[in-house]
């Protein structure tokens, strides 16, 4: 299936941009389909187009020298990746996975895009909205990577919420330990394994085992 | 018989994103929501939750302690 107006008109950037002008874009579009667990962009390379997620999902996330993975954002179909390079002049800054079967993408270079944009203010202000709320994600992120200690709230919910295994069992998804955190979803996710590293609790399937609880306490800052 | 996530049917607007990242075949399309097939290889990975962005798939974990 190839890409249409109609795939492009619902993009964030080309959102209220005419037809007539669209499809002079139309062409200059490529469309990529990637499987399951497929790179799409890696942190560092020279990328310089544009991409949207045309079905699937793709995860954007940075990896720490150590190989810890810290998730940026999910991207759902409509919306874009790879953005920061293409305005920037500059390498990609994170990773584009594709976690979905059958992901597909949309991209254009930025050589096309920009002359497109030069000439349609409505494309132009798109672009602005959707940096901006993009800006305001990553903000929201480095207020939780850095200013809350996320590990040790998790830690002190663990605590609250576990009960022996004879009592029953206290059940809690990641986003309800997000928003008890008041973090993102995201950040929980690696606050659990970076519990497991410390030995305090070990993550089973469904279950999240306290199997020292002391440490527990002395990691949530309770003794 | 595994344990499988949880999913509030009245919630799924039927966009499909959880069958294209769950590697276990435990979320099908029926019409237009998911459903949930009995398998043995969740892994809860926790992915369909990740992506669903209604709420309607939850993956609870359990809590305990197995100190004294
Ligand atoms: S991701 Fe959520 S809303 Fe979409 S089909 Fe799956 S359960 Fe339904
Ligand atoms: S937890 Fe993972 S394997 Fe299990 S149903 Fe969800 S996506 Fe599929």
């Amino acid at each position: 299936m190839s890409i249409t107006i109609e795939n492009i008109s619902i993009l964030g950037y080309f959102k209220g941009v005419g037809a007539d002008r669209l499809s002079s874009l139309l062409p200059l579009f490529g469309q990529r389909s990637f499987s399951k667990g497929q790179t799409i962009i890696s942190e560092g390379e020279s990328e310089q187009s544009l991409y949207f997620v045309g079905a699937g999902v793709v995860k954007i996330f940075k990896t720490s020298a150590e190989g810890k993975e810290q998730i940026i954002k999910i991207t759902r179909p409509g919306e874009s990746f790879n953005d920061i390079a293409v305005f920037s002049n500059g390498p990609s800054p994170y990773s584009a996975q594709a976690l979905g079967t059958t992901t597909v993408v949309y991209l254009i270079h930025k050589n096309d895009l920009m002359p497109f944009m030069e000439k349609d203010w409505k494309a132009a202000q798109n672009a602005l909205h959707v940096l901006a709320d993009q800006s305001r994600l990553l903000l929201n992120l480095i207020e939780d990577l850095s200013f809350k200690n996320v590990m040790a709230r998790v830690a002190k919910i663990l605590l609250e919420n576990s009960l022996h295994g004879a009592e029953g069992f206290q059940k809690l998804t990641q986003y309800e330990m997000a928003a008890m955190a008041g973090t993102a979803r995201e950040v929980v996710g690696r606050s659990l394994k970076s519990l497991e590293d410390t030995g305090a609790v070990r993550l089973e399937r469904h279950q999240i085992v306290i199997v020292n609880k002391d440490l527990l306490n002395q990691l949530a800052g309770l003794n | 018989m595994s344990t499988l996530p949880v999913l509030d049917p009245t919630k799924c607007d039927g966009c499909g994103l959880c069958v294209t990242v769950c590697r276990c075949g435990a979320l099908v399309m029926t019409g237009a929501t998911v459903t949930l097939v009995q398998v043995d290889d969740c892994g809860w990975c926790c992915d369909c939750e990740l992506v669903c962005e209604t709420g309607a798939l939850q993956c609870p974990f359990e809590i305990i302690t197995i100190e004294d």
